[in-house]
């Protein structure tokens, strides 16, 4: 037998009003797993991390079902969400300045994590915050703890943040962006640190970026989202190797690599025209329809569910031998 | 090489340019240290021509556009644009300067005020310049030139995604009609798809107005996209100049060997070579 999943979310929906940021998101991230979660600004991916960590804005409803550590976390109540929060589900947020206390020593943020769940005292619990912080290659880290964030660089911050986030040994950790504000040497060691902690307590990873080197990086699994939906889902070597819905190819013709830059300055990168709809004026059908190169009168009509041999929502997927990185 | 160095005729140049900052004193009597940013700095760039800054964090590159684009006097050595010294020439020169070289930063949400539309935006650097003529034409020209539409003029900036206003802020800093564009980490903002948009843009600009192109971005991806020549800055020095693609995949400098080791792409990625 399999361990039961880290989190399993059927037909997710997030609803204001009328408007809909997140519309029938279903996936499972498995013990110890890592899933990515893509897709350009705007397309619900914070929106769902809010919603499984039951932190929506005011106003806003999650509907379906989240199925995390034998309970559905949409039937619970605020108050033991807020119990289940830090201790077996955490999260990263993509600022860690307003995130932060900024008034609070950085060592007292992470020791009150663990001793609001881990049932120790004063003493213990900052002995453990040492010790996660010297795990984070935080330098000097009993000086660094009696720091306040704005003493301490960017990247410090963010270990700072993932220090707490793994402080309980949660099942499953959420990091929203986690490394978009920061330069690529310090990014390169803030995803090290996050993949080797996640390794060794096996949490699994939910990541949340738009950022595709991250998650080829970090993930086995990706799932591609785009106003509200998932498009495509599938192991990432699968889905970035060979993309079949249109918007996932697009998104990987956008990038420029070393490969397919031409010397002479003559390369062009493929942009997808247009943008992501807002809310109120969502397309019919494929919402990615106005920006799509072979849409077609069914696509209008016709919203397409996720093909079981495809992984893509789509009524004519990319043909399955046309890779989209040049190897 | 050689005939490389014959043939350039620089618009916009730096010369020997050293900058450094006093520090706070840490005591009442002590002696004030300085802090050199910038040292011995040569950095030029050419009608028609893009070319790359890049360099870690600190490393000095948002204090050299502010002494390309005049903000800033150096310490020593010069700012020639057109063949003449910025900082000797009279004030009929600086004039021309100040509306020859034209920045655009990274977060055009910031560098746009939330209040104005974006006719009024558009409007403010001729003011501001004291250039006269026909507007309404000028505006119009450049509208097309960034791809936007007119309808953009009588919207608030919260109506548009960043991408577009990135256009937006481009369209901006086109109005006076520049002969040189710096462009501090201008992308860094906006999504994959958006940012191949706003590229795309930049690249054309070059070409269709030979304007010269100063790019600075953490992306050498990017770099190499937009450029044909880049230089690497670290701790205030250039340490190494070259043809962007060539010089990031034989990286000679340990500077620029540590920003190329920490590049991630899908492929090292997925090949699981990338962390
Ligand atoms: N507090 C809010 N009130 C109203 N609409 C909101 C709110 N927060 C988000 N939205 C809308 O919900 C949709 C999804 O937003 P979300 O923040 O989940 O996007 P995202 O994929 O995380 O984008 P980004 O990459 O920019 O973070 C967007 O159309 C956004 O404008
Ligand atoms: N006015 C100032 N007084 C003192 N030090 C300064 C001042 N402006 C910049 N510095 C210092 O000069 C160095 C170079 O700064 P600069 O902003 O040019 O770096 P950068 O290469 O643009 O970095 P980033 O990639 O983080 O934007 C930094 O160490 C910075 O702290
Ligand atoms: S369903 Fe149609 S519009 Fe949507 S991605 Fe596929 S082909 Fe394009
Ligand atoms: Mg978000
Ligand atoms: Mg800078």
């Amino acid at each position: 037998m399999t361990a039961p999943a880290a989190i399993e979310v059927r037909d997710l929906h997030v609803v204001y009003d009328g408007l809909a940021a997140v519309r029938g998101l279903s996936f499972t991230v498995p013990a110890g797993g890592r899933m990515g979660l893509v897709g350009e600004s705007g397309s619900g991916k914070s929106m769902t991390a809010l919603a499984l960590m039951g932190l929506l804005p005011p106003g806003w409803k999650a509907q379906g079902t989240i199925l995390h550590d034998g309970v559905d976390l949409i039937t619970q109540t605020d108050k033991a969400l807020s119990a289940r929060r830090g201790r077996t589900v955490s999260m990263v947020f993509q600022d860690p300045m307003s995130s932060l206390n900024p008034v609070r020593r950085v060592g007292d943020q992470i020791a009150d994590v663990i001793r609001r769940h881990g049932g120790v005292g004063r003493h213990e619990a900052m002995g453990q915050t040492i010790d996660l912080m010297m795990q984070m290659n935080l330098p000097r880290p009993e000086q660094l703890a009696r720091s306040y964030p704005h003493q301490i660089s960017g990247g410090q911050k963010q270990r700072i943040m993932i220090a707490m986030a793994l402080a309980c040994y949660p099942q499953l950790i959420i990091a929203d962006e986690p490394t978009t504000a920061l330069d690529v040497t310090v990014q390169k060691q803030v995803l090290r640190l996050l993949s080797a902690a996640t390794r060794e307590r096996n949490s699994a990873l939910l990541m949340i970026t738009h950022d595709l080197p991250v998650i080829a990086a970090m993930c086995d699994t990706v799932a591609v989202m785009y106003a509200g939906r998932i498009v495509e889902y599938g192991p990432v070597r699968q889905v970035f190797r060979n993309p079949r819905h249109h918007y996932t190819r697009g998104l990987l013709d956008s990038q420029p690599t070393m490969d397919n830059i031409a010397l002479d300055g003559s390369s062009r990168l493929t942009s997808i025209p247009g943008m992501v709809p807002p809310l109120p004026a969502l397309p019919s059908g494929c919402a990615f329809h106005p920006r799509c190169p072979v849409a077609t009168d069914i696509c209008r009509a016709r919203m397409p569910e996720i093909d079981a041999a495809t992984g893509a929502a789509c009524w004519h997927p990319v043909a399955a031998s046309q890779p989209a990185v040049a190897s | 090489m050689t005939a490389m160095t014959i043939e350039r005729r620089p618009l916009l140049a730096l010369r020997d340019v050293t900058q450094s900052y006093q520090l706070p004193r840490t005591s009442l009597f002590g002696p004030r240290s300085s802090f050199t940013v910038l040292d011995g700095i040569d950095f030029d760039v050419c009608a028609g021509e893009a070319v790359g800054l890049v360099g870690e964090s600190g490393a000095g590159k948002t204090t050299l556009t502010r002494i390309l684009t005049g903000m800033e006097r150096p310490q020593r050595g010069q700012v020639e644009f057109d063949g003449q010294d910025l900082w000797a020439a009279g004030a009929a020169e600086r004039t021309r300067f100040r509306r020859s070289v034209q920045m655009v930063l990274q977060n055009p949400r910031s560098s746009l005020d939330p209040r104005m539309r974006i006719g009024t935006a558009l409007l403010e650097p001729l003011r501001s310049l004291r250039i006269e003529g026909n507007h309404t034409r000028r505006i119009h020209e450049v509208l097309d030139q960034v791809g936007l539409d007119r309808s953009a003029l009588g919207r608030f900036p919260h109506e548009f995604s960043g991408g577009q206003l990135q256009r937006i802020a481009i369209a901006r800093a086109l109005m006076p009609n520049p002969r040189v564009l710096v462009a501090d980490e201008p992308v860094s903002a906006l999504d994959v798809s958006i940012q191949a948009q706003v590229l795309n843009l930049l690249k054309d600009l070059v070409q269709d107005l030979q304007l010269g192109l100063v790019f600075i971005a953490h992306d050498l991806s990017v770099v190499a996209y937009t450029t044909s020549r880049v230089s690497v800055i670290a701790a205030g020095r250039i340490v190494e100049v070259g043809r962007p693609v060539e010089l990031f995949t034989r990286p000679a400098a340990p500077a620029t060997r540590n920003l190329v080791d920490a590049v991630l792409t899908v492929e090292s990625g997925l090949a699981g070579t990338a962390l």
